[in-house]
């Protein structure tokens, strides 16, 4: 993972955000990534994100595992720690530094291969026990830094860049994370910014793990004709099924509240997710109907996107696990050790 | 051949030599509070609970004794023994011969007759004839009628089956000469809350003891009296007392993946999270356990829990050792602190998971790909698996590193006695070098792998502390500060640190315990859990005129001392669990002293280690080899 540190140059007129920083101030390295790459527009949404929400970079985390996707924690928010980790195991990873310290903002990055290959069963896992984290999924169909291999993910059909058709069924985050019971689940297009965005500040705000499957067309290998994963494609068949907006909770909710079109879901710390009505009889906080859509978006060659599921009521790993409010790395070291007298009186029971 | 020896022996030592040896090699001769029982029954039939009684029951009448539980890879049908020991000598090694062998079990009949020292005790359920199989000239056989008692005192087909087990307690009580008075105690406390059971049992146990005082001569030749050597001692496993280490020790994380014999490791550590570790006023939890969906997730929450500043841990055995090699290599090369109990079993694959083993040696000390070594502990009992557990958490932090801590089956879930455990409230943990939110503020550009005090060892700073902190972990190639590289001399600079701060770690991790004894003309080196058995080995060959000196191993890598003991003996004998020499192997490369020049003793059935295999390797070695 090379880094090309970005030359510290700053426009005197750059917005400022509640801590003061400008959208500059969240970016990381320069990209090495190919040019026109899906993933640097997904980075370009964090930052976005980050900086709307004001989110103290220290107080972050990236985590990523192996991969083009897993590269690109590096190149948002230099002031955050990163935790480039081993392929397909970032969730792992990303559960004990949560379990450890349950107060720092997790985001994981992560790809097709990472996620649905080699990492399949630790994020159905990370989901499971609803680990509070953005996990963001840049798809892109295969595998670019090993040369144009199918992934998981493609579609049967599509095809390589020498023309070979994939067979074998692909795999769907977004149903899979629905039936695992994940309580935040999204598709968004790297294309698609102004979607986007609102997708990934809700996520970030979320009481749980937010999912976020982003097609992120890999230009180099699978942006041909006959791929289903490149821009074409998904600018053609993407079908916003459900569009979204975030309210961060310090933003005074206006006259759009009256709006009849809109669903309201209140986020754990106060925000709210704004949903307006793009297709008929669609519930984002049914497992059910958004299963339903999502499988007969796909039957039709459609990709939906939008935020297809909310459920703010589920119980992250911590409330899962009963721990203390207090961020276990903080407890002092007496709060832990029950002492020589404890260990007397216990000391009984073994006689 | 005892002869043989003798007289070669008195030929090349001095005084020494002047014992008589009466009994032949490796007999021991058993009597009051020195001698050995089992029982052979079917698991899952409650046998482990009388069992436990019986051995408890010794202890509390002072006398030291130590379990053995030989189980099956099963829950319920299989053959199962329990092995106790009673030594006045306190001697804590897997006895070799069976002074009295209670065989409930008729598929094992053959073997557990066979099992039988001369001239010692076979005791069966005589409610049927005796099998032919059963028969054997030179032993004393017993016959009570375990079956027919419980039909006729008890209910119901499970309370009989499980109250045959106190019934034969009750008669061994009488032919061992166990004192009722503790046994009617011990029934009483574990009963205290169900006065159904507490009737039940007290029926059974008298109904054993009246039946054996009737119709058997009671006591036997071997027996228990009463002593007053275990006052100061516990019963406790290995994995309940590394438990409480961990408690101890701060720990708060702990992931792991179910496996045979680790299990009950993470189990004691959430028992005694919920005695010592909940909120009083919330009732909220000051740990968290993750039970992972494999070893890989396993060894990745603890090295994520690690890098965030917790005192994590996971524990397992060989098998998932395999599987957490590459995370193992990607926590030695970031640096992040792990503790990794391995609980080893016998391999290799699947092996023999409920059978003992030390053969995991070589693949925690270089465990994954690249130029990897770690540090690892051997504990050689329970008390030691307490301490170990602290210290292992101490230099994880300290060395930045995975800490392994390689303790087996034997000393695991076997229940060993040893000393109360002690704990003293000075202690607070090594942290190693972090850096806080005032030291980092400080800090103009932070570099994350300097060696700023030569020791090899960087300052570290955890996440969400300090802006100033924030660095990038990775698993590929990087430069002192942190930064990816592809450069040999950047990358090389790194390397060749990790191998100092591993120089550094030799000098404090626990340094071998010595046995030295006057006029010593050869050497035993071994570790973990076979050191009751060489302990008794030594006192043994000493019997018999050979002086052994004898050092036990506690930690990877090798402080200077290790090569020292090695070169200053001819005949150093390597004792360990594992068919390839996998100690010796390690003391090789590590010293440099040639793989020959070190005789390997090596024993891996799977069952713990017994003197016996110590005495007769070295004596026949002797014999073979002029000196």
């Amino acid at each position: 993972m090379t880094s090309i540190a970005k030359p510290p140059v700053r426009h005197p007129g750059l917005q400022r955000n509640a801590l003061g920083y400008t959208v500059r101030d969240y970016e990381g390295a320069m990209s090495t990534l190919c040019a026109g790459c899906g993933h640097d527009s997904v980075t370009a949404a964090l930052v976005q994100s980050f900086w709307e929400l004001a989110l103290p970079p220290h107080r972050a985390a990236k985590m990523s595992g192996i991969g083009c996707s897993s590269k690109t924690t590096a190149y948002f928010m230099k002031q955050s720690h990163g935790f480039n980790s081993v392929h397909g195991r970032m969730p792992s990873v990303t559960t004990g530094a949560n379990a450890a310290n349950r107060d720092l903002t997790y985001i994981g990055i992560s790809g097709d291969g990472d996620s649905l290959s080699i990492g399949l069963g630790q994020l159905s896992h990370a989901i499971r026990r609803n680990v509070r984290m953005l996990y963001v999924i840049e798809n892109n169909g295969v595998y670019g830094l090993t040369k144009g291999q199918f992934s998981a993910s493609a579609d049967v059909g599509s095809t390589s860049k020498r023309g070979e058709a994939n067979q074998q069924p692909p795999i769907d985050p977004v149903l899979l994370a629905l039936t695992l019971g994940a309580t935040f689940v999204a598709r968004g297009f790297s294309g698609d910014k102004a979607q986007l965005v609102p997708i990934l500040k809700a996520g970030l705000s979320h009481n749980g793990l937010a999912l976020v499957d982003v097609i992120s067309p890999c230009v180099t290998f699978n942006d041909h004709e006959g791929s289903t994963k490149s821009y074409k494609f998904t600018r053609e068949h993407d079908v916003e099924i459900s569009a979204a907006d975030f309210v961060p909770l310090r933003h005074e909710i206006t006259a759009q509240d009256s709006d009849e079109e809109m669903s309201v879901v209140t986020m754990h710390d106060g925000s709210t997710v704004r949903f307006r009505k793009v297709h008929d009889g669609y519930d984002p906080t049914s497992r059910e109907s958004a299963y339903a859509h999502v499988r007969a978006c796909q039957q039709r060659h459609e990709v939906a996107t939008g935020l297809l599921f909310i459920d703010e009521g589920g119980k992250d790993l911590h409330a899962l696990a009963g721990t203390v409010a207090t961020p276990l790395v903080d407890l002092p070291y007496e709060q832990l050790c029950p002492g020589n007298a404890a260990l007397q009186t216990l000391m009984n029971e073994f006689r | 051949m005892t002869e043989r020896m003798s007289e070669r022996k008195s030929a090349r030592m001095t005084t020494s030599m002047t014992t008589s040896m009466t009994a032949p090699l490796n007999q021991r001769v058993s009597g009051v509070n020195d001698f050995a029982f089992k029982m052979a029954t079917v698991n899952g039939t409650g046998s482990a609970s009388a069992n436990s009684l019986l051995m408890q029951a010794i202890f509390r009448m002072g006398i030291p004794v130590t379990g053995k539980n030989i189980f099956p890879s099963n829950i319920q049908g299989l053959p199962t023994v329990y092995e106790i020991r009673v030594s006045k000598d306190g001697y804590t090694g897997r006895p070799q011969h069976m002074d009295l062998v209670v065989a409930l079990n008729s598929s094992t009949y053959a073997k557990d007759v066979a099992s039988v020292r001369p001239g010692g005790c076979l005791l069966y359920d005589s409610s049927w004839p005796l099998e032919p199989e059963l028969v054997r000239e030179g032993i004393t056989i017993l016959g009570i009628p375990f079956g027919r008692m419980c039909v006729d005192a008890f209910q119901g087909d499970r309370n009989r089956t499980l109250l045959r087990n106190i019934v034969y307690a009750g008669a061994l009580a009488a032919l061992l000469d166990i004192d009722m008075d503790i046994v009617g105690q011990m029934l009483l406390e574990k009963f205290a809350k169900k006065p159904k059971l507490l009737d039940a049992n007290k029926t059974a146990i008298r109904l054993g003891y009246d039946y054996a005082k009737t119709h058997l001569h009671c006591p036997l030749p071997f027996h228990a009296q009463r002593m007053d050597a275990t006052r100061d001692s516990i019963i406790i496993d290995g994995n309940t007392a590394a438990a409480l280490g961990a408690v101890f020790a701060g720990a708060t994380v702990g992931a792991w993946y179910p496996i045979t014999p680790s299990t009950s490791l993470m189990e004691a550590f959430k028992e005694f999270c919920e005695q010592y570790r909940v909120d009083p006023e919330t009732g909220l939890a000051r740990y968290c356990i993750i039970q992972a969906e494999d070893e890989l997730a396993a060894a990745g929450i603890t090295i994520g829990a690690g890098w965030a500043g917790a005192r994590a841990f996971t524990n397992t055995s060989g098998p998932g050792i395999s599987l957490m090699q590459e995370f193992i290599g990607l926590a030695y090369y970031t640096e992040i602190p792990a503790v990794f109990y391995d609980v080893q079993r016998t391999g290799p694959a699947t092996g023999m998971p409920t059978r003992t083993q030390q053969s995991d040696l070589m693949s925690l000390a270089y465990a994954s790909h690249g130029d990897t070594k770690h540090i690892i502990l051997f504990p050689c009992d329970p008390a030691d698996c307490f301490q170990a557990s602290v210290t292992a958490f101490d230099l994880a932090e300290r060395f930045q590193t995975p800490v392994f801590v390689a303790s087996d089956l034997d000393i695991g879930m076997n229940d060993w006695m040893c000393k109360r455990l002690q704990w003293d409230d000075s202690y607070r943990p090594d942290r190693g070098k972090v850096l806080n939110a005032e030291q980092l503020a400080g800090v103009k550009k932070f570099s994350r792998y300097l060696d700023v005090d030569g020791d090899g060892i960087a300052a570290r700073s955890l996440p969400g502390v300090h802006p100033n902190g924030a660095y990038f972990v990775r698993g590929s190639g990087h430069d002192k500060h942190g930064a990816y590289t592809e450069e040999s001399d950047a990358y090389r600079e790194v390397v060749d640190r990790l191998a100092r701060k591993f120089a550094t770690a030799a000098t404090v991790v626990p340094a071998p315990e010595f046995h030295r004894q006057p006029d010593a003309h050869v050497a035993i080196v071994s570790l973990g859990s076979c050191h009751a058995a060489v302990l008794e080995s030594v006192d043994r060959l000493r019997d018999q005129g050979i002086i052994a000196d004898y050092m036990r191993i506690r930690a990877f890598p090798f402080c200077e001392s290790v090569k020292a003991f090695i070169a200053s003996h001819s005949a150093v004998f390597v004792v360990e669990q594992n068919r390839d020499a996998q100690l010796r192997s390690m003391l090789s490369i590590e010293t440099g002293l040639p793989r020959d020049s070190m005789i390997a003793v090596l024993d891996y059935g799977g069952m713990p280690l017994t003197a016996n295999v110590v005495v007769s390797a070295v004596a026949h070695h002797l014999t073979q080899v002029p000196a």
